[in-house]
């Protein structure tokens, strides 16, 4: 038995430091995230906002410290999280179906040597259901626009069932509509209790969006509810010297 | 006939069309992962492998030769992944660095090996030679086919997802390196039992080539593998026929030739994805979309004119809407959607035409299209 270490938290970070070839893209990272939160990070342009992620799901390797999700290291807990990569980082024109593709997200959880069968191509439907593609699901991915591609790997990650959600940019490059969709989909998961940890990069949104926010600039500037964290004070210190800017943004997100 | 039935050409044929089933199959993965140059690094890299094998086993013994292709293919590919993940050189860098550097042992190797007795036969590895292939070795290489299919099989979702996307593979807890690995290995065992037949420097087109053409007919993994295997086993089955008709002609080059003509057609001819049928689409599209810019400019004017049967002139018309018109009235004329209005006094410069009762129905079917 694994011994818990903060099983308090969704997730906890402790003293994480990335780097790319000695540049250090994160630097001593403590964060902790609670459970039924929706929360967004935010920075500026390399900022290491994807390389968090990334970093706590151990895709990408730290040089320095830990992280845990619901109190066991990440490899223990996989089943309990889904994760959305970024959509331009693979090739749609890949031969397969839309309900496939869903699919392809209990491929971890059926293990070795099994196939998936008539239960799992249900749950992909329900999971297509759910961000409204399920007339979709027979198409070839190949002819999907950029916010139906977002839905179908939102729906991946969702019929996971998982209770930590990560999505890196699952707004970029989408349309108003789909965009108020994806939110409403996010904001259920987490009033259904689940964690929800998004990449944004709006900050004229988070505060309607979120209720937990993180703001990174390679250390962590600031954590906590969107409330207490989305200070002008915070902002500065993320953005740097784009004093006029972050004005606007100010009266903006008070709007 | 009887010599196209000969022994000799059915070894041949099956041959093969197991090693183009093959070939299709591992191509497949290849060309969707993106990484056929990789293909060509192993099979050109395998050539060391094969002088080598024959030096320290002092013979031309088949499975030592095979095996020390297998070991330089697969080192040669270890070395491409540690020049892009280690050293950070760019992966068609690193590729051409490896490919070369490989090969070019090969050619050392092979000008001191054909010092020695019995050397002759090697160079059959550089572009193949099928009639090398003997029957009784037609069991062992069915066997390797088998294995590489099934091990494919046992691990199909997982080299299907590691295929599409590899991040969200790790992120599910699969092991991708070990995959990788191992799909890497099964790239390299077709490739080397390809070489007798291929050669190392063909090798790389049986594996890219049924794939490529297989990609343009479907839209599944499943039967873009099945359909690859087909096109693999028809390049083999024509390669080997072909040259039994003619003596001296070698089956590796045309069985590469008949997998390439494949794969031309079908990046031209495929119903959804051809180059023809996207032409021939635009085509259309264009076409109707001038005709009814034509339609809408009889209506329009005929809405300002206050007169629904208002017949501009041609010259008027050439002038609002560009060259071309002449042609696509004509057509709209053959279609009977428009007709030369009655001449007027004073007459025009250029005739007149107006839109007919099936003319002013199509432009009010566009329109409430193109509303809604």
């Amino acid at each position: 038995m694994t011994q818990l270490h903060e099983p308090q938290f969704a997730c906890h970070v402790e003293d994480l430091t990335v780097s790319y070839r000695e540049k250090p893209v994160l630097w001593d990272i403590d964060l902790d995230i609670p459970p039924g939160v929706m929360a967004a990070i935010v920075g500026p342009n390399g900022a290491g906002k994807s390389t968090l992620i990334k970093a706590v799901l151990g895709l990408v390797p730290p040089v320095a410290g830990h992280v845990r999700l619901f109190g066991l290291p990440v490899g223990k807990a996989r089943g309990r999280v889904a994760y959305v990569p970024q959509r331009q980082s693979v090739d749609w024109d890949f031969p397969t179906t839309v309900q496939d593709v869903v699919t392809m997200g209990l491929y971890g959880q059926l293990g070795w040597l099994r196939r998936p069968g008539r239960a799992e191509r249900a749950r992909a439907l329900a999971a297509l259901e759910q961000v409204g593609m399920q007339d979709y699901a027979r198409r070839p991915i190949s002819q999907l626009s950029g916010g139906q591609q977002q839905r179908v790997f939102i729906a991946r990650a969702l019929v996971q069932e998982a209770d930590l959600l990560f999505l890196d940019e699952p707004m970029a490059g989408v349309d108003a509509v789909t965009e108020a969709a994806i939110v409403a989909l996010l904001k259920a998961q987490r009033d259904a209790g689940r964690t929800v940890v998004v990449v944004h990069h709006d900050l004229q949104t988070v505060s309607r969006y979120f209720d937990w926010l993180v703001m990174l600039n390679q250390r962590i500037i600031a954590q906590g509810p969107v409330a207490e964290v989305y200070t002008e004070e915070n902002l500065r210190a993320a953005y740097g010297g784009q004093l006029a800017l972050i004005g606007r943004l100010r009266e903006a997100g008070d709007e | 006939m009887s010599e196209l039935l000969s022994p000799t050409l059915i070894t041949v044929a099956m041959a093969a069309a197991l090693i183009g089933a093959l070939a299709g199959v591992m191509g497949t993965f290849l060309v969707l992962r993106g990484q056929s140059l990789l293909g060509d690094v192993i099979a050109h890299a395998s050539l060391p492998g094969v002088v080598a094998g024959f030096l320290i086993s002092g013979g031309r013994g088949f499975l030592a030769v095979l095996a020390g292709a297998l070991v330089s293919g697969a080192l040669a590919g270890l070395a491409v992944q540690g020049l892009r993940r280690g050293a950070g050189i760019k992966p068609d860098a690193a590729l051409g660095v490896v490919l070369s550097l490989f090969f070019a042992a090969g050619v050392v190797l092979l000008s001191l090996a054909q010092l020695r007795p019995g050397s002759a036969g090697l160079t059959v590895f550089l572009f193949g030679q099928a009639a090398s292939v003997l029957r009784a070795d037609l069991p062992a290489m069915a066997l390797v086919v088998a294995l590489v299919l099934a091990v494919l099989a046992l691990f199909w979702k997982e080299f299907k997802l590691v295929a599409f996307d590899r991040e969200a593979a790790r992120a599910q807890g699969l092991p991708v390196a070990a995959l990788d690995a191992v799909l890497t290995v099964l790239f390299a065992v077709t490739i080397v039992l390809g070489l007798s037949l291929a050669g190392v420097v063909l090798m790389v087109a049986m594996l890219i080539a049924p794939a490529v053409a297989a990609r343009q007919w479907v839209r599944g993994l499943a039967p873009m593998v099945g359909l690859a295997a087909g096109f693999g086993i028809f390049a083999g089955l024509s390669g080997a026929t072909v040259s039994a008709l003619g003596p001296g002609v070698a089956t590796g080059p045309v069985m590469v030739l008949s997998a390439t003509a494949l794969a031309m057609l079908s990046v031209l001819l495929a119903p959804e994805r051809g180059v023809l049928g996207r032409v021939l689409g635009q085509r259309r599209t264009r076409r109707a979309l001038r005709g009814r810019q034509v339609l809408e400019a009889l209506g329009g004017l005929g809405r300002d004119h206050g007169d629904p049967g208002f017949g501009p002139e041609q010259g008027m018309l050439r002038a609002y809407l560009g060259a071309g018109t002449t042609r696509v009235l004509a057509r709209l004329q053959r279609e009977g959607l428009i007709r030369p209005a009655a001449a007027t006094v004073p007459q025009g410069r250029t005739p007149r035409w107006e839109l007919t009762e099936a003319g002013h129905a199509r432009l009010a079917a566009l329109r409430a299209e193109g509303g809604r």
